[in-house]
């Protein structure tokens, strides 16, 4: 938490005309839903389809290192919007308004090894319910990383950077761990024999399997003599997908300049300090529409915290709205190009695996206020 | 190994191949009217009929198992985006050559359906369908003696029936406001001029609107007639009416289209069917927190609206959505986010 408050000009009639402003925009664009977007989301799937066909029949020749070569980047690219644009925005029920069975948060399911219901709840659920509150958001920093300074230091965290990387390698088994709350349901005896929680486990053990056979065994079977090379480029597809996922999401709310909030300070949140807090923990990514489609627009953080089931297609045109907003309000907006962002979470990274001096003492200054609205 | 057996082994092998989707994902991309795919079907041509009224040329794709006459088929249909589901009367023979089926539409007032279909669907668009299902049909054994009774666009599934069996005496006697309303009116009157129909039609803007207790006048032998009526409600009560008086209920077949309209209010009885709970419910209140408050295990997230997690299929009513005022209506598949939804009336919530 920084020192001073940034929303500390504001008075709780401002917060509530913020709230007001953004029911707004959210409205506007929930009436204006329709044909063209519907037409957006399933472009989108097919394209990742036959990408993912082409690439993976491309494969079957990866013997020939230029077969490799344009399979394992198609694949990659494959993998990044079935997890991306797809996966995240569909389970997170953007889409749920076209009444397509196939294209629904409680149908469907992605290239991933934890499966779409367990991550729905600890994402869609969890998170963004108490996004960057200390001790009820586990996206800050996933439980195994110190990201702010009012986080208590531990000698555990001098090798975090070392645990981010490896977690941005195998980030999809990172976020299978994740949503089991694996730390938490090892620790003890009883945790471990919770008959909720091994069901759950044996449902990401299930999924598991399934991919695993999939991308590293039966694919590679086909390919024959390719085996090995598919083996490769199917690991390696799935390596960059998860450190192009970790940096995207790692941009979302761990650069300088997100806040993070004390587990008191929303007791009793109104529906404006809701989005303040969501406006205040996020940040983006600048940059292309190419770019903003390979993040699965999460490159609008910011306004996904602010509308998490509006059309992913419509965040750009809301963030010009709500940039004017954070103007209006004198509101710091948090964006950068991808390389500044990712620099700038990973220099937080390695800076807070050190203590930092009086991290206990500082209060949140923003908490009376907020408090009292 | 049995060729079932093999078969079915190849296919889980398949799904290994295509998982987490599975291989009718890909299919569908190439071949979405395959054998062994969701049934749909593809708009060949749209015809119009009258002012208001076309006939859509659907070609089924290969699980559709045919129809009988008279019978209808609910096609789901991708209006602005949404899809929605409503039933439509054959009009086709059941044994047209080219295997396409046809189904005749009458746009009604702020219909979204009808005036999709009618104004702006266009050849070439895939829509869903379920197999045809309806017993408003001719008996196997045909009668000797046929009245069909019809008002509007309830002429539709009677004229599958006229354009598919011959039979030797028939009459019909349709209504519609006026002359140029009457859809398939040429090819009734070539049916009349060819003998295969004695056809009375009465223009309710100028006849006034159809009174059954005329029959005995325009259909002297009406009550030895087996009769098929399709119309509005009016017609069809007072037509159960009357033949009821005439000690004749059993020769009466009647089709109706719309079962009941849903009128949002605010606030109503709740159902909750699966537990067979039920609730008062407040135009204000959060269908979870009536669900908790009635003792149902309700599916449960966020509370403000954003995890989607608390998803529950609406099974009967409306609900009211509490952030933007939006009034959903129940039809087969609609999930409702209850944390954020209220009863609009009586509701009836799959739980």
């Amino acid at each position: 938490m920084t020192a001073i408050d940034p929303t500390a000009h504001l008075t709780a009639e401002q917060i509530e005309e913020l709230g007001r402003e953004l029911d707004a925009i959210r409205d506007e664009v929930i009436a204006g839903r329709g044909e063209k977007d519907a037409a957006y989301i399933r472009k989108v799937i097919s394209a990742q389809r036959k990408l993912e066909l082409v690439s993976r029949g491309v494969l079957l020749f990866s013997i020939f290192p230029p077969a490799w070569l344009i399979g394992t980047a198609g694949l990659s690219v494959a993998k990044i919007m079935d997890n991306m644009e797809i996966g995240h925005n569909i389970l997170h029920g953007q889409w749920d308004w076209m009444r397509d069975p196939k294209i629904h948060s409680t149908t469907w399911e992605w290239d991933h090894v934890s499966p779409a219901e367990q991550w729905k709840h600890s994402h869609n659920e969890l998170h963004h319910t108490y996004t960057n509150v200390i001790g009820k958001d586990n996206d800050l920093g996933y439980g195994i990383m110190r990201v702010d300074e009012d986080q208590k230091w531990h000698p555990f965290h001098l090798g975090q950077p070392l645990w981010n990387f490896l977690n941005a390698c195998f980030f999809e088994y990172g976020i299978a761990a994740y949503d089991l709350e694996l730390g938490k349901n090892l620790s003890s005896e009883r945790r471990r024999k919770n008959p909720e929680f091994r069901e759950r486990a044996r449902a990401v053990g299930r999924k598991i399997r399934k991919q695993v056979l999939k991308d590293y065994v039966i694919h590679p079977l086909l390919s024959g003599p390719s085996f090995l090379t598919t083996l490769g480029a199917t690991f390696t597809a799935n390596l960059v997908r998860n450190i192009w996922s970790h940096s995207v999401i790692m941009c979302g709310h761990f650069p300088e300049g997100v806040q993070v909030f004390e587990r008191r300070s929303i007791k009793g949140e109104t529906r404006g300090q809701w989005y303040l807090r969501q406006m205040m923990g996020s940040a983006n990514i600048s940059g292309s529409k190419a770019m903003h489609f390979m993040t699965g627009n999460l490159s609008h953080q910011i306004e996904h915290h602010l509308f998490p089931d509006l059309p992913s297609n419509r965040y750009a045109e809301v963030a010009v709205k709500v940039r004017a907003l954070f103007e209006k309000y004198e509101l710091e907006y948090v964006s950068g190009p991808l390389p500044k962002q990712v620099l700038s979470a990973w220099s937080k990274v390695f800076r807070l695996s050190l203590p930092n001096r009086k991290s206990e003492a500082r209060t949140p200054e923003r908490e009376p206020e907020l408090l009292a609205a | 190994m049995t060729s079932t057996a093999l078969r079915s082994r190849a296919w889980k092998l398949l799904e290994m191949v295509t998982t987490p989707l599975l291989p009718s994902d890909y299919l569908d991309l190439v071949s979405p009217l395959r054998a062994g795919a969701d049934l749909r079907g593809r708009i060949e041509a749209v015809r119009p009929e009258t002012a208001d009224a076309a006939t859509v040329v659907i070609r089924p794709g290969r699980g559709w198992r045919g129809h009988t006459a008279g019978q209808y088929v609910r096609i789901g249909v991708d209006v602005d985006g949404v899809r929605l589901w409503r039933a439509y009367s054959l009009t086709s023979p059941t044994d047209r050559r080219d295997g396409r089926v046809t189904i005749t539409v009458k746009a009604i007032p702020d219909g979204k359906v009808s005036n999709h279909l009618v104004r702006r669907a266009t050849p070439g668009t895939l829509i869903h369908l379920d197999q045809a299902t309806g017993d408003f049909v001719l008996p196997r054994a045909r009668p000797a003696k046929v009245l069909y009774l019809t008002a509007g666009s309830g002429i539709t599934p009677v004229m599958g029936m006229l354009r598919d069996s011959g039979l030797d005496d028939v009459v019909l006697v349709h209504s519609a406001p006026r002359p140029q309303d009457v859809i398939f009116r040429d090819e009734l009157h070539r049916m009349v001029a060819d003998g295969k129909l004695r056809l009375t039609e009465v223009h309710s803007d100028t006849d006034g609107m159809l009174d059954v207790t005329r029959l005995e006048e325009l259909v002297p032998d009406w009550a030895e007639r087996e009769t098929w009526a399709c119309g509005p409600a009016g017609l069809l009560d007072a037509a159960e009416k009357h033949w009821s008086e005439h000690g004749v209920p059993e020769r009466l077949h009647t089709e109706r289209f719309r079962p009941g309209v849903v009128v949002a209010g605010d606030g109503g009885e709740v159902t909750f069917s699966v537990t067979g709970r039920t609730a008062d419910a407040g135009g204000a209140t959060p269908l979870l927190d009536v669900g908790e408050q009635a003792g149902v295990l309700m599916p449960s997230g966020c509370r403000m609206g954003i995890c989607f997690g608390c998803l529950t299929p609406l099974k009967a009513g409306a609900v009211r959505d509490l952030r933007t005022g939006e009034i959903t209506e129940a039809e087969p598949g609609v999930l409702i986010q209850t944390c954020v939804s209220a009863a609009a009336g009586p509701c009836d919530i799959e739980r």
